[in-house]
């Protein structure tokens, strides 16, 4: 009976990590529905811009006061985990604060790790505060109601009470060290737990280590609940964000790719050696389709993206068609995604794998053309996108998919493209007038 | 552009002047003015006139990437034909397309912007500025997206107005957080979708909050855009909308 905390520990922690795996199993598998991505460019520019960029936060700073709260609560969580590490160890040997042989530098970690989780706490009702008092507009926009509106505010309770957590364990053993409780090494230095002590010196010794090991159980179940918590939640950014931003593309903001398989028909057409009565090879696969009109079309990368969006709205409060009323929201475009990706996983769960199409796609069910035609392609959104998410791609795959599968453009366009196709030039103007303004004064 | 080639010679750049540039009756005023300050600086410049044709840019913007690739092919066998290097242009968009889009599909060139390849003039002393008709002029710089984010220019439109001895104001939304005008992505070309106001609206009032008597622009879309939204304010008496090139040539007496 003496170990069973023990193996109810290493039981809760095989449980939470195990399930944490099967899903993250399943996002992969999600994400590789997509279509294939080399990686181009320099590998060194990509571990460059994910060490600056999801490391180094550099886009974060962009709004200063957003960003100096977000590297508090980002610190704090990268740092705290040393504290975790503690815990797993003291958890599954029955141990307590293992790493307490580390003397000076022990009361260092301790106190920073309580330091910071003030600092925490109060960056997190700074951030509630952002959302809920001062309701900056991009937190109230259409796409951010019911659950995403819901998501937002429990992760910041759950941070609050893991915090809250923690500096309570670390009062009641700071407690039961000065009694001289027995097992409780007098290890650690509490800047901040040391002020809540007194508030629980009165307890007897007993109370004390039920205070304390409550804590302590509620501390970690809930850190394995918040891991679990992730998948659900926009907050995947925390692990998605780092190789998020070592796919993002190296290339101009302005370049769009060529279609390959555009590119392919183009040079028939323009071949005078080619057989105009040239067959497709029987073994030939179906041509691919162009553009995109659901998540299978859309890239691996793009993929991933939709995911990682933790819904912040930067992009969406800089793009110009959003800010004068249009329906068009780019970071709607990502949440879409999601929702759709995830819709084809669950079915794909439910049938062990296979997928069957289900009438449903992301063009139209989840995202509409009214959508898609306010945008006008100005890079706002990926400029903004802290952790350089690139919805534009997507609005340009699916405009794709309605123009050359559906010739689904508004009609404005379709005489735009008539003109240059007949003229050289998006007006109906005729080419050999084109160097009229050279004999103007 | 045909004429140098049977002649024999190759000149030393190719100006591309676009379809705005061509056909606009206020782009073609940037065409002139530009070409002017390329004659001033004698630059050995062609135009390829009748045989251009659109770059495909609005094309591929609206999601028609067969119409734009058919564009580039021909483009480009019209410009390696005449064995182009190097290329300045008038349009952002153009500018583009050439730059960034045209290498996959074959046509490598030197591409330029024509605020970039005017601060080069300027530079190498070939293009002499005096402040002159805008010497002490409130202008604010509205950023093209194309021009600014898409390729990160920045400095050479904004080198440029300090050339002119002009007193340069920025707006609250500038370099890469400059709002879109709105004509960008084929949105040139039609009616905005359902919204509380037009794109190119907001950017002008966020131009006339820094009171400018010059609003420059850098791209004709841009210059379209803003030149609508400063009337739509009823300000175009006090507020001229024009294009660096414009500013140049005024500033050099063209």
């Amino acid at each position: 009976m003496q170990h069973l905390p023990n193996i109810l520990f290493v039981l809760a922690l095989a449980a939470g990590i195990g399930y944490f795996s099967r899903n993250i199993g399943r996002l992969v598998r999600n994400i590789r529905m997509g279509r294939e991505v080399t990686p181009e460019g320099p590998r060194s520019q990509r571990w460059a811009n994910m060490a600056r960029i999801a490391l180094g936060q550099q886009k974060m700073v962009v709004r200063p006061w957003a960003g100096l709260l977000h590297i508090i609560v980002y610190v704090g969580f990268v740092v705290i985990n040393i504290e975790v590490l503690e815990i797993v160890i003291d958890g599954v040997f029955g141990t307590h604060r293992i790493f307490a042989f580390l003397g000076p530098a022990y009361n260092v970690l301790i106190g920073s790790f309580e330091v910071l989780a003030l600092l925490v706490i109060v960056a997190v009702i700074a951030f509630w505060m952002r959302r809920n008092v001062l309701r900056l507009s991009r937190f109230w926009k259409p796409e951010m109601k019911g659950w995403p509106k819901r998501d937002a505010d429990w992760i910041l309770y759950i941070e609050l009470v893991l915090m809250c957590l923690f500096l309570t364990m670390n009062a009641a053993d700071l407690n039961l060290q000065q009694l001289g409780a027995d097992h409780y090494t007098r290890a650690g230095a509490f800047p901040v737990s040391g002020l809540i002590a007194p508030w629980f010196a009165g307890l007897s010794e007993a109370s004390l280590v039920v205070l304390e090991r409550a804590a302590w159980w509620l501390h970690i179940l809930g850190i394995l609940f918040f891991l679990n918590y992730l998948y659900y939640s926009k907050h995947l950014h925390i692990l998605l964000a780092f190789p998020n931003t070592w796919w993002a593309r190296l290339t101009p903001k302005g370049e769009m790719d060529n279609l390959e398989s555009v590119r392919r028909e183009v040079a028939l057409m323009m071949d005078p050696d080619a057989d105009p009565y040239a067959a497709p090879a029987e073994d030939a696969p179906p041509p691919e389709a162009f553009g995109a009109s659901d998540v299978m079309d859309l890239s691996r990368v793009q993929l991933l993206a939709a995911y990682t969006c933790t819904e912040c709205g930067r992009c969406t409060s800089e793009c110009p068609a959003n800010q004068t009323g249009k329906k068009l929201s780019p970071r709607r475009i990502m949440m879409a995604t999601r929702d759709r990706l995830e819709e084809v996983g669950r079915q794909r769960n439910a049938s062990k794998g296979d997928w069957e199409p289900d009438g449903k796609k992301l063009l139209d069910d989840y995202i509409s053309r009214e959508e898609l035609w306010a945008c006008t392609t100005c890079n706002a959104c990926t400029e903004a996108c802290p952790v350089s998410i690139d919805p534009l791609s997507i609005i340009m795959d699916m405009r794709r998919y309605l123009v050359m599968e559906q010739s689904a453009a508004p009609t404005e366009l379709n005489a735009m493209m008539g003109n240059v196709e007949n003229n050289g030039a998006p007006w109906p103007f005729n080419q050999m007038d084109r160097l009229n303004w050279a004999q103007e004064s | 552009m045909a004429d140098l080639a049977a002649a024999g010679r190759q000149p030393e750049v190719l100006f591309w002047v676009g379809c705005a540039g061509s056909f606009d009756d206020r782009a073609k005023k940037i065409t002139k003015a530009f070409a002017a300050l390329l004659q001033k600086a004698e630059v050995d410049f062609a135009v390829l006139g009748t045989e251009e044709s659109c770059t495909g840019d609005p094309a591929k913007r609206s999601g028609n990437e067969f119409l734009f690739q058919m564009q580039a092919a021909m483009n480009i066998q019209v410009l390696n034909g005449y064995g182009v290097k190097k290329i300045v242009t008038t349009c952002p968009h153009c500018f583009n397309t050439l730059k960034n889009e045209y290498p996959g599909l074959g046509g490598e060139y030197e591409v330029m912007h024509h605020t970039a390849f005017l601060q080069d003039l300027i530079r190498e002393g070939r293009l002499q500025i005096a402040g002159g008709t805008f010497k002490g002029k409130r202008i604010t710089y509205h950023d093209p997206c194309y021009l600014g984010r898409a390729n990160g220019i920045y400095e050479a439109p904004r080198e440029l107005i300090r050339k002119l001895d002009a007193e340069l104001v920025e707006m609250k939304r500038c370099k890469s957080r400059a709002l879109c005008c709105g004509a960008g992505g084929a949105q040139m070309f039609k009616e905005p979708e359902k919204g509380d106001k037009d794109i190119n609206m907001e950017r002008t009032e966020q131009a006339l909050e820094t009171q400018p008597e010059v609003v420059a622009a850098a791209c004709p879309f841009c210059n379209t855009m803003l030149t609508d939204g400063v009337k739509g304010k009823e300000k175009e008496q006090e507020i001229k909308v024009y294009d660096l090139a414009e500013l140049l040539a005024g500033a050099a007496d063209l």
